[in-house]
């Protein structure tokens, strides 16, 4: 008998082992409860990794995602905010605090009569739903991908319009403008449905008390002054660079 | 931790401090405190996909006693501050809260009679999570936020708050 084993060659041997090991595991693994119950670990093992590394590596958000706001600018630097205070009307949350003052000759913060002296969006009680982007009629105000904004301080949460306002684009210039410095860019603000300043055509500038008179003058033909290029009825146009991170909504 | 008001003057505890603070900040066990949707945002990032687990606090625990960090999830309405105080007057020293999304922070867009306007008016709170509701990244973004506070906090600060 140890003469036969001794003659068997030791691959075979364990060869044989071998053999019956896997299948005494593949056995154990389908044909006990035990088993079944312990392939299911070694399964979802080989599986890839459903986990996102957040801070390491954040995922993209989808392109309209409605993150922290954003304040834009004109390509010359001028703010696209009027002070008009519709979205702080479209609030349902009552989280955006605008003040509107006058332009001046002199100061010149935004195309047209009025700017955003003050403005304050409460993201204590912001919910990011947007409704003040569909208000702005002059796509002022914008929503970033940006999510990462917790605060220690009820304060820190609440933004001013310094924290809020887009970047100076290359080539601009930080307002106040002067009038003058306005007129003489000749820029076409407002796909040429309005002139920018009340004055440009001739029309006296006057205080917002005599608003309404002062804007029927400024109103000029459509392409009257889209000498420089742009598409008349995109509000955007003037805006030029396209920021990656507002998803093309500069 | 007490330690230092019995020391003689002129000990510094710099690195007992820092010791504390980090076996204090990666661990933080969280007391479940879901009120509304928040919640649900809260149980999306303790599960696979964010794994609140890779910053060793994957045990929500509902007995507050082996809990350090309360998320408060949702509007806190007039009836359940009590409620919430008592969790929190039950939940042992060192411990922390996270007001998430703007309903515990501030009330949020619901200015009623019914909820109370911020959860600071009931317990102290270290960290603001916006958000409507905040996404996962968000909320793991102000537990990120906390635990760096909680890793820079002295012993005097720590004495302030308890």
């Amino acid at each position: 008998m140890t003469e036969l084993l001794a003659n068997i060659p030791t691959q075979l041997i364990s060869l044989v082992t071998i053999v019956v090991l896997v299948a005494l595991v593949w056995l154990f693994l389908t044909r006990t409860v035990l088993g079944r119950g312990f392939s299911v670990p070694l399964r979802t093992m080989l599986r890839p990794v459903e986990t996102h590394e957040y801070p390491e590596k954040p995922r993209p958000v989808q392109p309209r995602f409605h993150g922290r706001h954003q304040l834009n600018r004109y390509a010359d630097g001028l703010e696209k905010c009027i002070g008009c205070e519709l979205c702080a009307w479209a609030c349902p949350a009552d989280a955006i605090y605008v003040q509107g003052a006058d332009n001046t000759l002199e100061a010149r913060y935004s195309p047209g009569e009025r700017y955003a002296e003050d403005y304050q969006i409460n993201y204590n009680r912001c919910i990011l739903c947007g409704l003040c982007i569909e208000a702005c009629p002059t796509r002022a105000l914008t929503m970033t991908h940006e999510y990462e904004f917790s605060a220690d301080t009820r304060q820190k949460l609440i933004y001013t319009k310094e924290q809020l306002l887009d970047e100076v684009p290359e080539g601009g210039e930080d307002p106040p403008h002067t009038d003058r410095q306005v007129r003489e860019r000749g820029l076409n603000y407002y796909g040429g449905l309005a002139v920018t300043p009340p004055n440009l055509h001739g029309g006296k500038y006057r205080s917002a008390a005599a608003a309404p008179s002062v804007r029927a003058g400024a109103v000029v033909p459509p392409g009257e002054l889209t000498a420089s290029g742009e598409l008349p009825h995109d509000p955007a146009a003037v805006g030029g660079q396209v920021r990656p991170d507002t998803g093309g909504e500069s | 931790m007490g330690l230092e008001s019995k020391l003689p003057n002129g000990i510094l505890l710099t690195n007992v401090e820092r010791f504390v603070n980090y076996s204090r900040s990666p661990s933080l066990w969280p007391a479940t405190f879901g009120l509304a949707c928040c919640a649900i945002e809260m149980m999306t990032t303790g599960g696979p996909r964010h794994d609140m687990a890779r910053f060793g606090m994957e045990v929500f625990r509902a007995s507050p006693r082996q809990a350090d960090l309360m998320i408060v999830a949702g509007r806190v309405s007039n009836k359940m501050a009590p409620v919430l105080r008592r969790i929190y007057d039950q939940m042992s020293d060192p411990k922390w809260v996270l007001s998430m999304g703007v309903c515990a922070t501030s009330g949020g867009m619901f200015n009623n009679y019914a909820l109370v306007q911020g959860v600071d008016h009931v317990v102290p709170v270290d960290m603001y999570v916006p958000g409507c509701p905040p996404r996962p990244e968000m909320l793991l973004d102000g537990i990120l936020k906390l635990r760096e506070k909680i890793s820079q906090e002295t012993f005097a600060e720590q004495g302030a708050r308890a």
